[in-house]
Parts: C-alpha cells; structure tokens; sequence
C-alpha cells in the first residue's frame, strides 16, 4: 500500500541509493493526467465565461465544522510583533463568497486546501480542490454543470453518464429502510447492530448523525460500486452552509456526489443568510466545547460579506486528487498526488 | 492499563477485543468530507486465528496487548505439555494444547518455533515453514516407480500423516511444507 509510513524506523539509512523517499509517490503519466485534467478545466470554464481566481491559504479566521479541524500557524513580524494567529483555509470558500459579495459574477479556484488529521486511502492532510460558484443558479442547474464539467474533462479517461439523482431520504430508505427525518436513533442503532461487522463502543444515542456517518461510510457508500450518484436534500442537521428549504419537512439544500462509491463534490444551493450564518457558526462551536474540540475564531469577514449582500447562488467543491485517481484508474489516492503525505 | 488511540493504528499492532488479544491486519480511514471519521480495521484473534472487522470512532482507546513473539527452541513433550526454551536466556516455558493446537503434529524436538507469549503466557506455536522428518510407517517402497503419481500415506515420527511418493521407504527422511502439509522432496543426504 503507498500510504504505508515507507523507512520511518529510527535507523538511519547508510545506503543512500536504497532510499527512494524523495522520489515522487504518483508516476510521470499519473502527473501528465494531472497536467491534462487541469488545462481541461481551465478551458471549461473559460468558454463559459467563468472567471479564474486565486485567494489566500492563510487566514485569521478557521472552519467551524466540528468534523474538519484546521491547521493553525501565527505570523510575527513588522505590524505583529506579538504574534498573530492564522488558519490555514481547509476551503476558499469563505474568500471565494467574499468575492461574490463583491460582485465579481461567477468564480473558480483550483487550491491546495489543508485538513488536519486526515490520512488513509482516500485522504491527504493537504489537496486539491476544484471549487466554484454560479450566482442565479440552483443546486440542480449546478448539477448539470457538474456533468458538463466531468464528461469534457474525464473524456477519454472514464465513461462519465451525466448522475442519476436520489433524494438523501429515499437513498436511506431504499437501502435501510428508514428514515433520516422520521425513524428514531435507536432504529439506526439497532440497523446498524445487525448489519455491520461492528459497531464503534462510544457511539451513543444522542445524535442521530454520527449514526448516519456511519452507515453511510460502511453501508451505502460500499453499494455504490460502478453508480454515478448525486444525493440531494440533507437533513438540516447536515446543512453545513446550504439554504434550508421548509417543504412539508425541513430539507437543506445540499447535494454530494458519488462517483463509483467515490464521495467526489459536495456543494449547496448557498445560504445568504447573515443572521443564520452567524448562528451556524456559533451553535458548530458550542458542538466543538461541548466534544471538548478546540473552538474556532468563525469568520466575521463573511458574516460582513453576507450582510451586505450575497447574490442567490449555488457552488460546488471537487476533490482534484480523486479525481485524478479515478481518471487513472488509482485505488489509492497517494498514487494521484506527486508527493504525498509521506514524501513531504 | 496501556491503550492506543486510533491514531496509533497500524499493521502489526496488539490490542484486546473481547477479552482476547489481537493483532491489527489492516487500518482504513474513513471519513465523509464534512462527517464523522472512523478507523476500521481487520484484526486477527491471537487465540483463535480468526479474523474480524472492526470500527472505532476517531480518537477512541482500546487497551493494548501485552504480546511478545520469540523464536524458541522446542525441548520435549510430557503428555500434558509442549516444553519450549528461548535460546538466549535458557528460559523454558510449557505450552498447552490449546495453543500448541495444528503445530503439534510437526513438532520435532530441537527446531525453533515461533511462539507468541500474551501476559508471558503461550497463546500460540507456529513450527518452521518446513520440517524434516522421518517416515516411521508405509506400505513398502515401490522401487523404481520415480514418477511421483498416485502415492500413498506415510506416518512420521510426529504421528502427522502425508501423502509421499510410491517410492518413499521406511526410516528415510522426508522434507514437508508445514503451512499446507505437502510432502516436498526427500531429504539429502
């Protein structure tokens, strides 16, 4: 397996030659589909008239989300000579939305973003994301731009069908039989007593979404194998910053893709909503004392940006690097990125 | 009590599950973009062999095994246990049956076995990938017949039975693969 720590023992080496750690983990023809994906989308979006841009890793302000943990540095120097700290963006999408509030029309980035804490077959702390945002579209104008997007730039790589799209109820319920925004916790306890090898001991009954994640990783996620799948409508639970629709139920407008069992893109029909975006913002860090998670300086920039104005618009984030993976047919995304985790 | 948190996952690592000690196979991470993380593993039972599959939340302990494996020399039975000595110190430990369990049929007094102490306690043996050992019992050799087709049974010393070739006789030794107990080749002499 790359992921694999390679010659990590205390011994030094005393070959050199036998130590290929500063050689790239990814071949030169993974890097070639590399180079050939990126210049795609760079003339994707240009004959849509979507502009490129390109906006700061370093930030003072961090990701909420309890499930993503930044990476934290500081700057000294001339006009801090106290020292300031600074987050490293796990997203451009706060910079990105300031930029709309600004009026730039609709935007791209291709950025390395940096997300503490994940590594494994599918993960790498640092990435790449494709991410943009169309204003006067929807989530599901959005979606068909996404197709778009795949089936130029995986052409001739992978036989890209534009997604079929399942609400996130009836992908439960088709594949569980229950539902997210109904059935108890204890329904999906017991669901997933008995359907899955194991059950992790600290899970407890008082949140449903953890029961979720878990299903999701270990049941309807592996049921995937060969789909392209757009799952649309999360619980409000799971909004992160989508609008919230109040139908009959509550449904964020959230949507993910997955590409053979490949979580892919996640993106939302956006929240607007400055007053909201705050609450967001302070309820994720309540979650972050209450885990005992550090909490996070929330972006008072964007609450700002909201405020003044952000047009109705939906955006999108892709994983580059797995996409890379599927358009060389990689089974580990190690391979996808010249060097890995383990390399740097 | 020493525990590991998932973050120390990896192959080789030895952690309780159910009472019993285990050794992780694989470690997978798996996370939903903007969800909960969890490690799942492949374990193997110590005791028994098995595997199984398990999940931890992210950052979970589980409770560390104390588990040691050392090549040791196998000394003798007594009827009730297999005797051991790890060849450094002249330790001897006894091995009951359970943990002797399949290797005891290619037990021969003198080889180095692996054996896998949990609490200083033996839990397992597992004999050298090959062993040579003498026929004890066979119908008498077909002489001549170098072909190796057909064949016939064989008792070793140890009592394990194998299939050898016609030709195989009474008293010579014989060269067998203990992982899928095959006879391979005669011994050289």
């Amino acid at each position: 397996m790359i992921l694999e720590p390679a010659n990590t023992s205390a011994v030094p080496k005393t070959d050199s030659a036998d130590n290929n750690d500063w050689r790239p983990a990814a071949s030169l023809e993974v890097i070639k589909i590399r180079a050939a994906l990126l210049a795609r989308i760079r003339s994707f979006f240009e004959k849509k008239g979507v502009l490129e841009v390109d906006t700061p890793a370093l930030s003072r302000f961090g990701c909420t989300d309890p499930a993503i943990e930044s990476f934290r540095s500081g700057y000294r120097g001339p006009h801090s000579a106290d020292g300031l700290p600074l987050y490293l963006h796990t997203s451009p999408e706060f910079f990105m939305k300031r930029l709309l509030a600004a009026g730039c029309g609709p935007i791209y980035q291709l950025a390395h973003v940096f997300r503490n804490g994940e590594l494994g077959g599918k993960h790498n702390p640092e990435f790449m994301m494709l991410e943009w945002y169309r204003p006067g579209m929807d989530h599901h104008a959005l979606m068909d731009e996404i197709d778009a997007l795949l089936a130029f730039t995986l052409d001739g790589f992978f036989d890209y069908q534009p997604a079929r799209r399942i609400s996130y109820r009836r992908w439960f319920l088709d594949a569980t039989g229950l539902d997210p925004w109904s059935d108890s916790v204890s329904a999906f306890r017991q669901f997933a007593e008995q359907q899955l090898a194991s059950v992790p001991a600290s899970m407890d009954d008082t949140e449903l979404d953890p029961w979720l994640d878990l299903l999701v990783t270990h049941w309807l996620e592996p049921r995937l194998a060969d789909q392209v799948l757009f799952v649309v409508n999360y619980p409000p639970s799971q909004a992160a910053l989508a609008r919230i629709r109040e139908d009959s139920v509550a449904v964020a407008e959230r949507f993910e893709l997955f590409l053979n069992g490949l979580e892919l893109a996640n993106g939302f029909h956006e929240l607007a909503d400055a007053g909201q975006l705050c609450q967001r913002f302070k309820n994720e860090n309540r979650l972050r004392e209450q885990s005992g998670q550090t909490v996070v300086d929330y972006d008072e920039h964007l609450v700002a940006a909201l405020q003044s104005g952000l047009p109705a618009c939906s955006g999108v984030s892709i994983g580059f690097d797995r996409l890379v993976m599927l358009a060389a047919g990689l089974s580990e995304l190690g391979a996808a990125i010249p060097f890995p985790f383990q390399r740097v | 009590m020493a525990t590991y948190s998932t973050n120390e996952f990896k192959g080789g690592l030895k952690i309780m599950q159910d009472g019993d000690p285990c050794s992780i196979i694989e470690n997978e991470f798996v996370k939903p973009g903007k969800g909960q993380a969890f490690s799942r593993v492949k374990i193997r039972n110590l005791k028994t062999g098995r595997v199984i599959e398990r999940t931890f939340k992210s950052g979970e302990t589980v409770e560390a095994a104390d588990v040691m494996e050392s090549d040791m020399q196998y000394l003798y039975n007594d009827g009730e246990f297999w005797h051991f000595m790890e060849p450094e110190t002249y330790e001897q430990i006894a091995a009951d049956a359970t943990a002797v369990a399949d290797a005891s049929k290619w037990l021969k007094e003198q080889d180095v076995c692996q054996v896998t102490l949990w609490n200083g306690v033996p839990i397992s043996v597992i004999t050298p990938n090959f062993v040579m050992l003498t026929v004890t019992e066979t119908d008498p050799g077909v002489r001549g017949d170098t072909s190796g087709g057909g064949g016939k049974p064989a008792t070793l010393e140890t009592g394990a039975v194998v299939r050898v070739p016609l030709f195989i006789d009474v008293d010579e030794v014989v060269k067998v693969d203990t992982r899928t107990g095959e006879y391979v080749g005669r011994a050289k002499d």
